[in-house]
């Protein structure tokens, strides 16, 4: 059998039986090119989603297989961007899944001449320390003696390129902690 | 457009197949203007006097669409007696206080109209009932109207002939009257046919029939004018009645996926969600003298109780009641300007000790780049949050003053964390777009090894910072462990519920039951909603901004696809696209018209307009909020109802835009003897010294922008090796006639240098770039795209080095896109020799650290 | 000759350069499709274009082309006085992006997406000996990379010079019209995303007819110097399943103006390789039986 099935995938055995007598055609397509199939027509799952450059707000059918983006591709269904997607957008699968991702927390300690590693719940735990005693450093309850409940400490900039609900998050806590410099990119 | 926005501009393509005329203004012929019918080449930095131009022809020609002028703007209006213009004080207005380099605006108000009472702005009058010690006139006031304008309550006195001297329409003319064709000439640099081509093409199709939209980015807004940019294009788009109409409008292109949203959902120091103003501190203050200062009489912010105490109550829950001022006092208070230029200041001066960045490269993408490093330099600590080792995670170790020798790596004491970000397809939530609409993307896979989403590391961050602090009975610490921030979590990494955010920014009733409009949001306590121009977009507890139904399947409005705020609707202002009586001014034009016999407003759009409102509605003796504005009322959010030709309020520099030079520029203004904005923001800083006007050393005007290929500071695309290769290094972009007069060569390199500092650039000298004659005599100049910096796989110097922090004082946006600089073949000096090459330039431009302080 | 064979109609692209924004979105677009190696950092000199061409690592390659021009009735809003270089200097060497000369002060700028012609009589597909290159249903020129060998003959036969040998694994490459997304109903990925619908995949009848109509609204509208390339089947390659409309002369674009299939003669030759080749499949299938 097996080689009846080679003998049928023989491009000069197909050349001679088939409609393609020049052997340029169906009888040249090698197994691999017969069984070609678009990889987003084999994906697990189609998840929709934003394009993440600029605020056009482009439509992208993120395709999965084996729980890996497999491929991004401009949605068609979107009134604002009818599946089309600029050379940015186009690159969002190397932008997510390319060389240029980092995956790993580094900490650079004062006066230290090379990054470390350090684990992500150890720095977690860092920074909240940093925060709170900052915080207090900072702490101002008046001043000219006006009631300003505030910590002059701490600031944050960036948002413009994050979720509302990341925003909004940002913006709930450091208020709650007092601190009132929290700004982004639409100040630039 | 099409060259930072290439999707978008498939509908310029649309347009201009259906026989719309495309024209493009811009120093550079870009890839927009290749595809334009008209392109204009104007200098750098004079946007106004061209648009004054416009605005002047019009008046002069009455070629406005005087019915709805007179229905829909305050044309009518008079202004107080004692108001000066610029016209009668050689540039500048009545109220200038040339000490704190601030206007009182108080002589700029309509006649007949009590203190304007404005969301944002009638602080400053709190101020002056008071007579508390900081001023908050600094606070970028303004932007509180990015939802709505200012207020004004009181019964204003009108001409409907608009023939009284002093109506709004007659000060137009006379301000605008010096804005002639020559004029426009001397100072932009346009040709007269050129210009006058201009403006017979979008008078023509601008009136009952036809309408013109504008479309800017941020050339229009980083400059010591940017707002009055805008109010100029507003002025001369209301005057054509293109505002609130299909195929109208002022659109900003804006740049980041959710940059929008990170305006409505501020990160922004002055501002709460939904443009609610932060507090500032005041003696004394309680809730109520907040709202009675910052909320309006009439229109929606009338409200502004309902929207803030709901906030309130989302942020602080239980602890938030009647009693305590729904924890008002919560809030921390400003007392100034505290924007991001003012932070690296304290961070200098140590005050500022802690930075946290996300998503954010302020060492290659914020003005005078080596300012903002030397702030980070000062820091105790600092977290970056970026998906690779951009600029401001390194500088510290590879940056550009270790080369200099001002920074030495083993002597800076600053702790750096790097923490990896997840991507967009690494989490869920929703993104606003440019024109308000809120889309949701969902998560597809897990981010891997430690990167993280922002969700996550703010909500652990929180988590972690009220574990430590729990049991605290310190007053300081109550605003913290009385926040609300038990969010739901789910996978192995314990990834908070963004979905629940967005139910908490939607708000729910008494019951718990989501809200779906912030009509129904109450002052009382009883509603909670984390951003009331966001309310609704959780209606019948279905994620509205995950809507999407195919717009094949819908009409071209396609409602059914994300959700805008606010309430659903996808033009503002559209009861303007209707004519007094309520019907379409054109067939072509119908958008909304009111049904008389279901008495409704009626049209593929949702309406900006009390849905039930008749338009011969007259509001009752003593009315409130929206019930005080007529049918004919279309700018809902203003508090006269009308689209402001003439700002008596809610501008900080002025209630109409004036041309004024660059704070660095090359030429004298010839339109008044004021030269650059009296009130603009400086900077007094050894590392920010100033160019003088005129100087022959910096004779060339430089702007920078961005390139299809890259994308803001580059820390997503220089990384990218498909977009890297496309645009491979840092370049700039120079006539041939430069060329020549600097002996500059193509595909060499050039310095190019400001009082700050000099960058390398490799050369491209095209006809793309022109030389134009300004004020009699040839001006070149030079193109800068600013995506690089030392890091990733593409790399340069950074455009932003040479900027200088000088602010527009509305905003506090720095002026990085018209800037004089001087160039020269060659690369640049290495190491402290390039801080002395350009010491040798400020000595040679007489520079001390009082050149350009002047008002 | 093509195949003519019962299934799809055949299928080509039309790359309407006159609504080209020069985004590269194409290119972006296929080299994430098909995986192709990014190709280094080449700071050109030739207007924005720094791929070049095409070869192996590009199969979409969009030009940009400057030139003192007029485009129609377009004002410029340039004022330039001065010559420009003779277009014959290298770009290394000229003062200046190179430039189409003509009257001072006009301007136009021209892009344009290119791409592999799936030419009719594909010289290519004619030198192959191995089978790599093949012609598919949808009647497009493809090379398997699981059967090239990496001869080489193929890449001196295009007269477009589109085909190219990868220096890291010694294979032809090119363009293959994304044949496992069409073969799947799906447009290729440059079409895809093109934001402009400069490149419209579809087929090719219809693809000609609507080039036919917008090159009338294009003479109508003045552009008197659009042409369409490559939609003739009488040229040399017996037309192009990818064609183009162009607002110039092709040389401008670095498009061969009347390009010819080198193996225009081999119809005549392929009697005798049909003899020779019927010889040997005789002798194999005796192997395999008796093998067996």
């Amino acid at each position: 059998m097996a080689v009846r099935r080679w003998l049928k995938a023989w491009p000069v055995f197909r050349q001679l039986r088939g409609e393609d007598p020049s052997g340029r055609g169906e009888a040249a397509k090698s197994r691999h090119t017969a069984e070609l199939r678009a990889r987003v027509s084999t994906a697990d799952e189609v998840v929709k989603s934003i394009c993440p450059y600029c605020a056009v707000g482009c439509g992208q059918d993120v395709f999965v297989k084996d729980g890996r983006v497999i491929h991004i591709d401009g949605d068609p269904d979107s009134p604002i961007s009818r599946g089309r997607l600029c050379p940015k957008g186009s690159a969002s699968l190397q932008l997510t899944t390319g060389p240029g991702r980092w995956y790993e927390v580094l900490y650079r300690r004062p006066y230290g001449t090379e990054w470390e590693r350090l684990g992500l719940d150890e720095a977690m735990d860092m920074i909240a320390d940093r925060v709170i005693e900052t915080r207090r450093q900072g702490w101002q309850w008046e001043e000219n003696g006006v009631r300003v409940r505030r910590t002059m400490g701490i600031a944050s900039l960036g948002g413009a390129t994050l979720d509302n609900e990341e925003n909004y998050l940002i913006k709930k806590l450091f208020t709650a902690l007092g601190a009132i410099q929290i700004e982004n990119q639409a100040r630039i | 457009m099409a060259e930072c926005h290439p999707v978008g501009f498939q509908w310029v393509m649309e347009a201009k197949a259906r026989g719309a005329t495309l024209i493009h203004v811009d120093p550079r012929f870009t890839r927009t203007s290749a595809l334009a019918d008209v392109h204009v080449s104007l200098r750098a930095g004079s946007d106004i006097a061209f648009l004054g131009g416009l605005v002047n022809h019009v008046l002069q020609n009455e070629a406005d669409f005087r019915e709805y002028v007179l229905a829909y703007t305050n044309a009518a209006a008079i202004v107080r007696e004692d108001f000066r213009d610029t016209e009668d004080l050689d540039g500048v207005f009545s109220g200038l206080d040339t000490e704190h380099r601030t206007y009182d605006p108080a002589t700029w108000q309509y006649e007949g109209a009590d203190v304007p009472s404005v969301a944002g702005e009638g602080d400053e009058e709190f101020e002056e009932r008071t007579q508390a010690g900081a001023t908050i006139r600094e606070a970028a006031r303004v932007e509180a109207h990015g939802s709505g304008g200012a207020g004004v309550s009181g019964d204003i006195h009108t001409d409907e002939t608009l023939r009284h001297p002093r109506c709004v329409y007659q000060i137009l003319k006379r301000h605008f009257a010096r804005y002639t064709p020559d004029m426009v000439e001397q100072v932009c640099g346009v040709p007269p046919d050129t210009f006058r081509q201009v403006c017979e093409l979008v008078t023509a199709n601008s009136g009952r029939e036809r309408t013109t939209a504008f479309a800017y980015a941020v050339g229009w807004t980083q400059h010591t004018v940017g707002v009055q940019y805008i109010r100029t294009a507003s002025i001369l788009q209301s005057l054509l009645g293109n505002i609130g109409r299909p195929g109208g409008g002022i659109l900003a292109l804006r740049g980041h996926a959710s940059i929008q949203g990170s305006t409505d959902i501020p990160t922004l120091f002055n501002l709460l969600p939904g443009y609610i103003p932060m507090p500032h501190a005041h003696a004394d203050q309680t809730l109520e003298s907040f709202i009675e200062a910052e909320g309006t009489v009439k229109g929606y912010w009338g409200n502004m109780r309902s929207y803030l105490v709901s906030l309130l109550k989302a942020w602080w829950g239980e602890s938030a009641t009647a009693d305590n001022d729904y924890a008002f006092d919560y809030l921390p208070r400003l007392t100034g300007d505290h924007s991001t230029n003012e932070t690296v200041l304290a961070q200098m001066e140590g005050t500022c000790k802690g930075y946290f960045l996300m998503g954010e490269n302020p060492a290659v993408g914020s003005t005078n780049a080596k300012m903002q490093r030397l702030g980070m330099a000062a820091l105790d600590w600092l977290v970056v949050r970026d998906f690779a080792l951009i600029e401001s995670a390194t500088w510290w170790k590879d940056g550009p003053e270790i080369e200099t020798r001002e920074l030495r790596t083993e002597e800076n004491g600053t702790e750096v964390f790097f923490l990896p970000a997840a991507s967009h397809t690494e989490k869920s939530g929703s993104f606003t777009n440019t024109q308000r609409l809120l889309q949701w993307h969902r998560e597809a896979v897990r981010p891997q090894g430690e990167a993280r989403s922002d969700l996550w590391f703010t909500y652990h961050l929180g988590r972690r910072i009220r574990e430590k602090l729990a049991g605290s009975t310190d007053d300081m610490d109550r605003p913290i462990l009385d926040l609300t921030w038990d969010y739901p979590v789910h996978g192995d990494i314990l990834e908070p519920d963004a979905e629940a955010v967005l139910v908490e920014i939607n708000g729910h009733d008494a019951r718990g039951a989501p809200l779906s409009a912030y009509t129904e949001l109450k002052g009382d306590g009883s509603t909670t909603c984390g951003c009331w121009i966001y309310c609704g977009v959780y209606a019948d507890g279905v994620n509205q901004a995950d809507r999407r139904k195919p717009h094949t399947e819908q009409d071209w409005v396609a409602k059914e696809w994300g959700w805008a705020w606010p309430a659903n609707r996808r033009i503002l202002y559209n009861r303007a696209s209707a004519d007094p009586d309520g019907r379409p001014w054109s067939e072509r034009k119908a958008l909304l018209w009111w049904d008389p016999e279901h008495r409704r407003w009626s049209g593929p759009d949702v309406p900006d307009f009390q849905p039930d409102k008749p338009p011969d509605f007259r509001p009752a003796e003593g009315a409130r909020g929206p019930d005080a504005l007529r049918g004919t009322d279309a700018f809902v959010m203003q508090a006269d109802g009308k689209a402001w030709l003439y700002a008596p309020a809610g501008v900080v520099d002025g209630p109409l835009p004036a041309h004024y030079e660059p704070h660095e520029s090359p030429f004298t203004n010839p339109l008044y003897s004021q030269q650059s904005n009296p009130i603009r923001q400086v900077v007094k800083h050894p590392v920010n010294r100033y160019q003088p006007p005129g100087s022959p050393v910096f004779p060339y005007v430089t702007t920078t922008y961005r390139l299809t290929e890259h994308h803001t500071a580059g820390g997503m695309s220089r990384w990218v090796p498909y977009l890297a290769e496309l645009m491979p290094e840092f370049f700039c972009e120079v006539s041939p006639e430069l060329a020549a007069e600097r002996g500059l060569e193509h595909l060499g390199w050039a310095t190019i240098v400001s009082a700050r500092t000099a960058v390398e650039a490799r050369v491209l000298v095209t006809e793309r770039m022109t030389p134009l004659t300004v004020q009699g005599r040839t001006l070149h100049q030079i193109g800068l795209p600013y995506h690089w910096g030392p890091n990733g796989y593409s790399t340069g110097d950074a455009a932003n080095e040479l900027a200088p922090v000088v602010l527009d004082p509305n905003t506090h946006i720095q002026e990085s896109k018209a800037m004089a600089c001087d160039i020269r073949p060659g690369r640049r000096p290495r190491g402290p020799a390039l801080l002395e090459f350009v010491r040798d330039y400020r000595r040679r431009a007489g520079i001390t650290d009082e050149t350009g302080m002047e008002m | 000759m093509s195949q003519v064979s019962p299934g799809p109609p055949r299928m080509g692209f039309f790359t309407d350069t006159s609504v080209c924004i020069g985004c590269k979105a194409c290119e972006v677009a296929c080299k994430e499709w098909n995986a192709i190696p990014e190709d280094g950092l080449n700071l050109t000199g030739m207007s924005l274009d720094n791929t070049e061409k095409l070869d192996a690592n590009t199969w979409r390659h969009v030009a940009f082309i400057e030139q003192r021009k007029p485009l129609a009735f377009q004002e410029p809003g340039v004022r330039h006085t001065g010559p420009v270089p003779d277009l014959a200097t290298p770009p290394a060497e000229a003062p200046m992006t190179p430039m189409t000369p003509g009257e001072p002060g006009d301007l136009r700028w021209l892009m344009a997406s290119d791409v592999c012609k799936h030419c009719t009589h594909a010289a290519c597909l004619d030198v192959c000996p191995t089978g790599a290159l093949f012609r598919t249903e949808f009647d497009t020129v493809v090379v398997q990379a699981d059967v090239c060998n990496g001869c080489g003959y193929c890449i001196p036969a295009c007269p477009y010079g589109v085909i190219d040998q990868r220096k890291e694994d010694g294979r032809a490459w090119k363009c293959t019209m994304c044949y496992d997304r069409i073969g799947d109903g799906l447009q290729p990925a440059c079409a895809k995303a093109c934001p402009t619908e400069s490149i419209q995949y579809g087929p090719l009848d219809e693809l000609r007819e609507r080039a036919s109509e917008r090159l009338d609204t294009m003479h109508a509208a003045g552009v008197t110097d659009a042409r369409l390339y490559g939609d003739d089947p009488n040229d040399g390659v017996g037309g192009t399943g990818a064609f183009f409309l162009l607002l110039d002369e092709p040389e401008v674009y670095g498009l061969p103006p009347d390009p010819v299939a080198t193996t225009r003669d081999l119809p005549a030759m392929w009697r005798h390789a049909a003899l020779a080749a019927a010889g040997l499949v005789g002798a194999g299938v005796i192997a395999c039986l008796r093998s067996s």
